[in-house]
Formats: structure tokens, C-alpha cells, sequence
């Protein structure tokens, strides 16, 4: 059971998709505009990843080597479908916050990374365990930057005005203010880590 | 014998120092400063010494307690220097709080960052300036109107536009008469307390004080002529061109005189750790400049582009110097 633990809390920090592995940038610098659409997005990201990841670890041993990445990807693909008209259905303002970053998960390379990488080799229990882990992870960072970037940009934090919009730094909602943010927040997590300098 | 003491070359010293450097540009500086007190008065003293003990306060700050470095790099004066350039890029009534996020950026993420002085990849002074235009577009585009001299100038100024949105509304509007309402040359170059339209940052406003202090960095050898000759030909001959072929383009003198041109050209695009090593490279460099800043003046969405052209053509330089290595003393090229 510790070896299941294990998968979930590695995500988190220690192989963390944004701040350690650095994959699936383009979702992380593009939706954290405010913390709800950084959560939403990564919530929307883990929620494929642990599916397409118990998927794959299942037909592991029937996927033909020569068409597997094909094949993950129409796995992906059918859940992020699902996951789509689900959103657009319920939740049609998060749809409309987030726009083409929903489609765009099926080519996210933290999914395919981690089915490739791991659902393939694990079973489906490991798989799954896997799935959230990073998934946690990836939601915890891109909630991470997009409360900074909203605090700094706009005084506010899911919503509710903190300090005065006035006297907030516009630069931090958009596209550099992603870049500024998310060099530090690595910094940080280095830093904690215990990562040397060199 | 035992006196004597055997080290390694060089032998002979020219006394050259990054301190002796950085005081000669703030001494080049002073002209644009005195010009400045007396334009602006007492918010052009606020704004100098917020932003001038900002960054020395936060690069003490970094250097002590978040690189944890023995030794303070604060008496070096190049943080000076950025405090000095940074407030001569903003407004004379800028509120203190966004002078200290300036300086903050300008110090914590345009140089500390990336190991201080020396490894910084952009000139300081114009990341805070750049994250300051960007941040806090309304604040940063009212200009006092000169020769407001008192307390009330910095917290209840009269503003005006400058030359600068003057000729970007006779491109938009493309109507040439606009530009009739530019002042004279002559009274850009020296600066003139009463003229209309003569409002801006604070080091802009008297382009004769910048001149001086490019004489003085070009006599003391801190700076050479290649980059802010380079700059300022490249504006002139194609504003020259634009000017010929459409009216609605202000005539090149203007385009030199107005905005932050010659600060710029002189003393940000110049940085040493920014700019190119080579001659060749530093022409090059200087080129691209003045055609960036003259494509965003007249096309682009801010009026002024010398503080975007010069981060953008910062970013070349490490391709610029690699391109443009000088041939080693003895090299040979291999004949087929």
C-alpha cells in the first residue's frame, strides 16, 4: 500500500509536471490568468489524465507496439470529448474561460508523458495512483500561479477583492507576468527542494 | 631578495575600475539632472531621490539577506545609475508607491535575478520602466506640463501631451497640420520652460544637457561614438525618407529631439553589460535600434519605442557578439 502512497505524494513535489519535470508549459502559462481558471484547468487535466492512465494500463498487453502512440492519443481524445460537453453542459463559464485549452489537453505532454512513461508498465491500481498524483500537482501549481498572478495583477484572489484594483499590477495577468511568476515559483520550489545552485 | 615579489601579468595598471566608470556616467548624468530641478522643481526631487534610494535599499537588501554575499555591492554606483535612469524615464508626479515597485523590478527582477551586476541580460532601468508603462499605463503617459515648480506640481499637476503623441495623432488622424503644433527644434534641443508641448519624463526635456554629458563620457573614454551615432543616423536618414514620401511622418529632426531618443541612444543603449563588445557589433546594434524605435513610434501601439527597441535588441546581443568575434592575433583561415 506505502508503494501506492508513494506514486501520489511524488507528484506533488517531488516530480511535480510544472515546477520539476517543466512539461505541459503551455496550459501553465496561458490559464492562470486568475486562481478559478488554474484550478479548473488543472482539475479538467487530472481528470483525463487519471482516465487515459487506467485506460492505457488496461490495454497495455493488446496495444500492438508499432501504433501505441496513436492509440493513447485516441484514448486521450475520447476523454477530453467527454470532459468537453460535460464542461459546456454544466460549467459553461469555465468553458468559455478556458476556450481552445480544452481541446488542446488531448496533445498535452504531461498525459502523454505519464502514459508512456508509466500507465504502460504499471497496472491499473499504480496507474490510477500515478494519475492523481499528478494531476494534484499539476492543479496545485497552476492554482499556485494563478493566485499570484491575480493577487499581484489584480487584487484579488478567487474573486474576492483584497487591496484596491488600482494600485495592482496589470503586467501580472498578462502573458509576461506568466513567465515572471513562474521563474520565481520555480525558483522557490528549488529552493525547498534543496537544489543547488550549480 | 625577500622584498621582492614575484606576480603574474599584468603588470603595468591603467587604474580603469567598474566604480571609476560608473561615477564618470552619473557625472554625465548631472547636466539631465540640474535641467530636470529646474523644470519640474520639487516632484522632479521627489521622483530622483525615491527612485535613486529605492535601489540602493533593495540591492542592499538582496545582496544581504537573499544572495547572503559577504561583501555589498551598493558603493559600486551602478545601482545609482539605474535609480538615476529610472526616474529620468518616468513622470515628475508619480506616486511614490509605484517608484518603489519600479526600482523594486528594476533591481529584484531586471538584475539581481540573474547574479547582479555584470550577468544582468536587460538594462535595469528600463525592465522597471517597461513593467512600470505596461502595469500602469495611466499613470505613467500624464505628463506635468513644465515649470511647475512647487509641492503643487507633484500631487496636483496641470499635464499636457508631449511631442511624441502629438505626432502619433497626426498619423492617426493623418492630417499633417497636427504636427504644426510641435515646437521648434531648436527649443527641443535646449529645452524651453515655456514652450507648449514641451512636457515628458524627466530626463527628456533638454536634449543640449544629454548632448553634454555624451561630450563629457566620450572624453573621459567611458563610452565610444558607435552606438548613439549609429542610433541616432539610422532615425534620422529613414525618418528622413518616411518624411519625404508622406508629410504625415514628423520631419527628422523632430523625431531626434522628441521622446527619450537621445536618452536613450546616450546612456541606456550604451550599458556595457547589455551592448555589444565589438565596433562592428555595436554599429549593428545601433542600427537595429533606431529602426525598431521609428517602427513602433509610427506604427505600433505606444507612442515612444526607444525603451522597447533597446530591451528587444538587449536580447540579440549575446547572437550580435558571437557573430561579430574579432580574429584572434595570428589566426590563420584554412585554405581548401
Amino acid at each position: 500500500m506505502n508503494k501506492y502512497f508513494e506514486y501520489i505524494t511524488n507528484g506533488l513535489i517531488k516530480e511535480n509536471p510544472t515546477f520539476v519535470l517543466l512539461l505541459g508549459m503551455c496550459p501553465t502559462l496561458a490559464t492562470t490568468s486568475s486562481a478559478i481558471n488554474g484550478l479548473s484547468m488543472g482539475l479538467a487535466t487530472c481528470f483525463v489524465l487519471i482516465c487515459a492512465n487506467l485506460v492505457v494500463s488496461l490495454i497495455k498487453n493488446i496495444t500492438p507496439e508499432k501504433v501505441h502512440i496513436p492509440v493513447y492519443i485516441a484514448v486521450i481524445a475520447t476523454f477530453v470529448t467527454v470532459l468537453q460537453l460535460i464542461l459546456k453542459a454544466y460549467l459553461p463559464e469555465i468553458d468559455k474561460a478556458l476556450g481552445l485549452f480544452i481541446p488542446l489537453i488531448v496533445v498535452n505532454c504531461i498525459i502523454l508523458g505519464r502514459a508512456e512513461a508509466f500507465a504502460c508498465k504499471n497496472n491499473a491500481l499504480a496507474s490510477i495512483c500515478d494519475g492523481i498524483g499528478i494531476g494534484l500537482g499539476f492543479t496545485f501549481a497552476l492554482t499556485a500561479l494563478g493566485l499570484l498572478r491575480e493577487f499581484f495583477g489584480a487584487g484579488t484572489a478567487f474573486g474576492l477583492t483584497i487591496y484596491p484594483e488600482n494600485y495592482a499590477s496589470l503586467l501580472f495577468i498578462l502573458p509576461p507576468g506568466a513567465f515572471i511568476t513562474l521563474g520565481f515559483l520555480i525558483a522557490a520550489v528549488n529552493k525547498v527542494r534543496g537544489v543547488s545552485e550549480q | 631578495m625577500a622584498n621582492l615579489i614575484v606576480s603574474l601579468s599584468p603588470h603595468a595598471h591603467g587604474t580603469d575600475s567598474v566604480e571609476k566608470n560608473m561615477y564618470g556616467v552619473i557625472i554625465a548624468l548631472i547636466p539631465a539632472l540640474i535641467v530636470s530641478f529646474l523644470y519640474f522643481g520639487l516632484g522632479s526631487l521627489i521622483v530622483c531621490a525615491t527612485s535613486v534610494a529605492a535601489c540602493l535599499l533593495f540591492e542592499w537588501a538582496i545582496t544581504k539577506y537573499i544572495l547572503r554575499r559577504e561583501r555589498t555591492t551598493i558603493t559600486d554606483g551602478s545601482a545609482i545609475i539605474t535609480g538615476l535612469l529610472l526616474s529620468f524615464n518616468l513622470p515628475s508626479n508619480l506616486p511614490i508607491w509605484i517608484i518603489l515597485i519600479g526600482a523594486l523590478v528594476a533591481i529584484g527582477v531586471g538584475k539581481m535575478t540573474f547574479g547582479g551586476l555584470g550577468n544582468n541580460p536587460f538594462n535595469p532601468a528600463l525592465v522597471g520602466r517597461a513593467f512600470l508603462l505596461v502595469s500602469f499605463p495611466v499613470q505613467m503617459t500624464t505628463w506635468p506640463t513644465v515649470g511647475q515648480l512647487g509641492i503643487e506640481g507633484y500631487i496636483d499637476a496641470q499635464t499636457e501631451a508631449t511631442p511624441l503623441s502629438v505626432m502619433k495623432t497626426a498619423i492617426k488622424t493623418g492630417d499633417a497640420s497636427v504636427l504644426d503644433r510641435l515646437p521648434d527644434s531648436l527649443q527641443m534641443f535646449l529645452g524651453n520652460p515655456d514652450a507648449a508641448y514641451g512636457a515628458g519624463c524627466l530626463g527628456e526635456v533638454c536634449g543640449a544637457a544629454l548632448v553634454l554629458g555624451l561630450l563629457f563620457m566620450l572624453w573621459k573614454k567611458i563610452i565610444t561614438w558607435h552606438i548613439p551615432v549609429s542610433i541616432v543616423a539610422t532615425v534620422f536618414i529613414l525618418s528622413g525618407i518616411m518624411h519625404a514620401v508622406n508629410p504625415v511622418y514628423a520631419n527628422p529632426v523632430a523625431e531626434i529631439l522628441s521622446g527619450g531618443l537621445l536618452l536613450g541612444a546616450i546612456f541606456m543603449a550604451t550599458d556595457y553589460v547589455t551592448s555589444p563588445m565589438t565596433a562592428k557589433g555595436q554599429i549593428i546594434y545601433g542600427i537595429c535600434i533606431g529602426f525598431l524605435t521609428l517602427m513602433i513610434r509610427d506604427f505600433g501601439a505606444y507612442p515612444e519605442g526607444m525603451s522597447f527597441a533597446i530591451l528587444i535588441m538587449n536580447a540579440f546581443t549575446p547572437l550580435i557578439n558571437n557573430y561579430c568575434k574579432p580574429k584572434r592575433f595570428g589566426e590563420v583561415t584554412a585554405k581548401n
